[in-house]
């Protein structure tokens, strides 16, 4: 079990939560994922680890309410035990030897593209984030990514906020104005990074992602998130979740994580009543 | 008077056709009078040669004796005393290779249901005595088992009894290994595996759940922590796909993962939130007993027909007989002698069907199974909207990558001492599936006994 320590809505349909879990935040790096489980009949789903405080023994995860387990989860409040919760998953980053890179978050991607701008930040490297929204009210961590990075750009679709346009504009005209990235970064939604792995290919600039396919034990014994990377059969719980972009089968990705929308849309029905208890406890 | 009938009791099952709509118990166990009478046909041999065919050395004519008085409390003490858990062995084990292969009554006729008598005492304990076992003094010495597995549960269990502080650290949520998450409801209910657990947690031993070791700590940290042993049973998890085109198609599972979903997030239940795929028609490559679960538990989904595909012929199927049996009375419709080549899709990601081709038995091969052969243009399309690969499994490399000093075969197989099931890392110990590969729940019972016998006789040297 792990305790909620502090919980802070960061746009209307994003939660954060700060989590008791000393021996997870000892060995937590850049890029890995816990495994939670909200109640007796939840199930398990990843949510990557958005920061780490190895002192106060916590991690931080940021989660959009998408389905039922999130609904779930945004239901627990400060003080609040979290039935399961595993990790760190999945293997860090690799960043050695980079100088300059651009970190791209998409939407609630951000979340998990600020702990690898940060990371990279205190060691050293030259990091121009960008930070990709919809529009205006669900911008996410703009303080935190400041003090993360050396250039923040922030777009917004509408032009709500920001700069109006795609990640994939502003990452263009970067490296068209003679910005040199050793790695580009990309975490969002899965056309997000496939359009930015789109664009840098013909730069030949290496672009690492991280994939968010569907998993259950997250350990590697059942092969529910395998991914085709380089035309090869990977478990992202294992040998990811981050890939080389330019690898990636990303239409396959897309459709296996579509495997179950109709059963969870029924579900996310059927458990309004599951939803009400928690909220009323 | 021994009973001299020449067969086995039989034991009441439900109907074929109910309990393939259901995940109720299928075998439903003798009743106190059946168990008698079934003890009764027991010679009491003077030298027991069954007793050499159990991996744990059950006192077998020692309990029947007690169950043929009728004291069943007494029988149970006896088992109790090799074996941490009867009610799950006497279910899952393979007797007939075992300990009933050389039963003396075998030999004209059926030996004596030894597995149904252990079974029958388990579960008679389990319902009328609820006194709990003492827990043994400590001796202060503590001891790590990774995985809660049928291996690390009963090296737990032993060593808890000799007074060890023993700490179990399992990567799930749930403690039990393959006996929760892979053999389904079924042919061993989780109930049963809960109070075997809860037993074994009776004699002192701690549970760390949700801890994965190589991850959340190290076997390293395990020893900086003053565990002055370590025994590895973390099992072979890691699933084999064919490597055809086709396998990422939605639809296509690994066994463990169809399992996993079924029996340890029970998505066979409506209110529990693991989704499940509600197929209408399954294939199930493989012919081992886990791809007879899988048969079994997608035909209790609901599927028409569920194909079970594989390569070999009958006579060379892994799978226990009593399983083949089982699965072809509740409907499994058996496609043998066929391999397949590609799954088809639908051309929106979704399984399509399943090319197979039609293959004979040629010469037999180094494992002494004659080798199947393609027939050549003997390919056929067969209409599935689900494929559960159930290939075998391999063990997992998350321990052996993170632990210096631990040596695996090309396999992935922990390398052991045979005599001690000491690894290539002094105070390191391994048994299961992690060292021998797939096998089965009473082996894996068998190498924690041993492990545990060698730590103890390590440590008390010291």
């Amino acid at each position: 079990m792990a305790k909620i320590i502090t919980k802070r809505r960061l746009n209307p349909t994003v939660t954060l939560m700060e989590v008791s879990a000393p021996l997870i935040a000892k060995k937590a790096l850049p890029g890995q994922f816990i495994i939670l489980r909200v109640d007796e009949k939840g199930e398990r789903i990843p949510l990557t680890i958005a920061d780490y405080d190895r002192e106060k023994g916590t991690i931080t995860i940021i989660f959009q309410k998408v389905g039922l387990t999130t609904e779930l989860l945004d239901t627990l409040e400060e003080g609040d035990d979290i039935l399961d919760f595993v990790g760190p998953l999945g293997r860090p980053t690799e960043l050695e030897g980079v100088k300059k890179v651009a970190v791209i978050g998409g939407g609630v991607g951000c979340a998990i593209a600020y702990p690898q701008a940060k990371y990279l930040h205190e060691h050293g490297v030259a990091v121009d984030v960008i930070a990709g929204f919809r529009s205006k009210d669900i911008v996410i961590l703009e303080e935190e990514f400041q003090a993360a990075c050396d250039h923040l750009y922030l777009t917004t679709d509408d032009g709500s906020y920001g700069e109006r346009g795609l990640v994939t504009d502003k990452l263009k005209a970067l490296i068209e104005a003679g910005n040199q990235y050793d790695v580009v970064i990309a975490i969002g939604p899965i056309i997000m990074m496939k359009f930015v792995c789109k664009t840098t290919e013909p730069y030949g600039i290496k672009t690492l992602v991280s994939l968010n396919p569907i998993m259950i034990d997250g350990t590697g014994m059942c092969g529910g998130c395998r991914v085709s990377v380089g035309g090869q059969m990977k478990f992202a719980c294992v040998d990811g979740p981050d890939f080389d972009g330019h690898q990636v089968d990303f239409d396959e990705l897309m459709a296996r994580n579509a495997a179950y929308k109709e059963r969870e849309a029924q579900v996310r029905r059927d458990h309004a009543c599951r939803l009400l208890n928690q909220e009323v406890q | 008077m021994a009973n001299m009938s020449m067969t086995k009791l039989p034991m009441p099952e439900q109907d074929p056709d109910v309990r393939n709509h259901n995940f109720q118990e299928v075998a439903l166990g003798y009743t106190p009078e059946m168990a008698v009478e079934e003890a009764g046909r027991c010679l009491q041999c003077k030298k027991p040669l069954c007793v050499s065919g159990c991996p744990v050395n059950v006192h077998i004519p020692e309990f029947i004796a007690k169950v043929a008085e009728g004291d069943f409390k007494a029988a149970y003490e006896i088992i109790y005393q090799t074996n941490g858990l009867p009610a799950v062995s006497g279910r899952v084990c393979p007797q007939e290779s075992q300990c009933e292969s050389l039963c003396v009554r075998g030999k004209k006729g059926e030996p004596v249901a030894i597995g149904r008598l252990e079974r029958f005492v388990a579960d008679w304990y389990r319902e009328n005595v609820t006194e709990k076992a003492e827990k043994p003094a400590s001796n202060g010495i503590k001891v790590a088992v990774v995985g809660s597995g049928p291996a690390g549960l009963t090296c737990a269990s032993d060593l808890g009894k000799l007074g060890y502080e023993v700490t179990i650290f399992e990567a799930f949520h749930t403690p039990g290994g393959v006996l929760v998450y892979g053999i389904p409801q079924f042919r061993l209910p989780k109930e049963i595996v809960r109070h075997e657990v809860e037993g074994i947690l009776d004699l002192g031993v701690e549970l760390s759940l949700d801890t994965v070791v190589g991850k959340t700590i190290t076997i390293d940290e395990l020893f900086e922590m003053g565990f002055q042993a370590v025994f590895v049973g973390s099992g072979a998890g890691l699933p084999m796909f064919m490597g055809i085109p086709g396998e990422t198609l939605n639809g296509v599972y690994s066994a463990n993962e169809f399992l996993t979903r079924v029996n340890l997030m029970k998505a066979y239940l409506e209110e529990y939130d693991t989704p499940i795929k509600h197929s209408r028609a399954v294939a199930v490559v493989g012919g081992g007993n886990v791809a007879m679960d899988a048969a079994r538990c997608a035909k209790r989904l609901g599927a028409e027909h569920v194909y079970v595909v594989y390569r070999r012929s009958e006579a060379e199927m892994p799978a226990r007989a009593e399983e083949i049996h089982h699965a072809k009375e509740e409907g499994i419709e058996f496609h043998l002698l066929n391999n397949p080549t590609q799954i088809l899709s639908d051309g929106k990601g979704s399984v399509a069907g399943m090319e197979c081709i039609r293959m004979e038995l040629g010469e037999p091969d180094e494992s002494g199974r004659r080798r199947p052969v393609e027939v050549p243009g003997s390919e056929f399309v067969l209409e599935v909207d689900t494929v559960i690969m159930s290939l075998g499994t391999t063990p997992n490399p998350l321990i052996r990558s993170t632990t210096p000093g631990l040596e695996t075969n090309r396999k992935g197989c922990l390398i052991v001492q045979e005599d001690t099931m000491e690894t290539t890392r002094k105070g390191v110990y391994a048994g299961g599936d992690a060292v021998t590969g797939a096998a089965t729940v009473i082996l894996a019972m068998g190498a924690g006994k041993k492990a545990a016998a060698a730590i103890h006789a390590a440590l008390q040297a010291q």
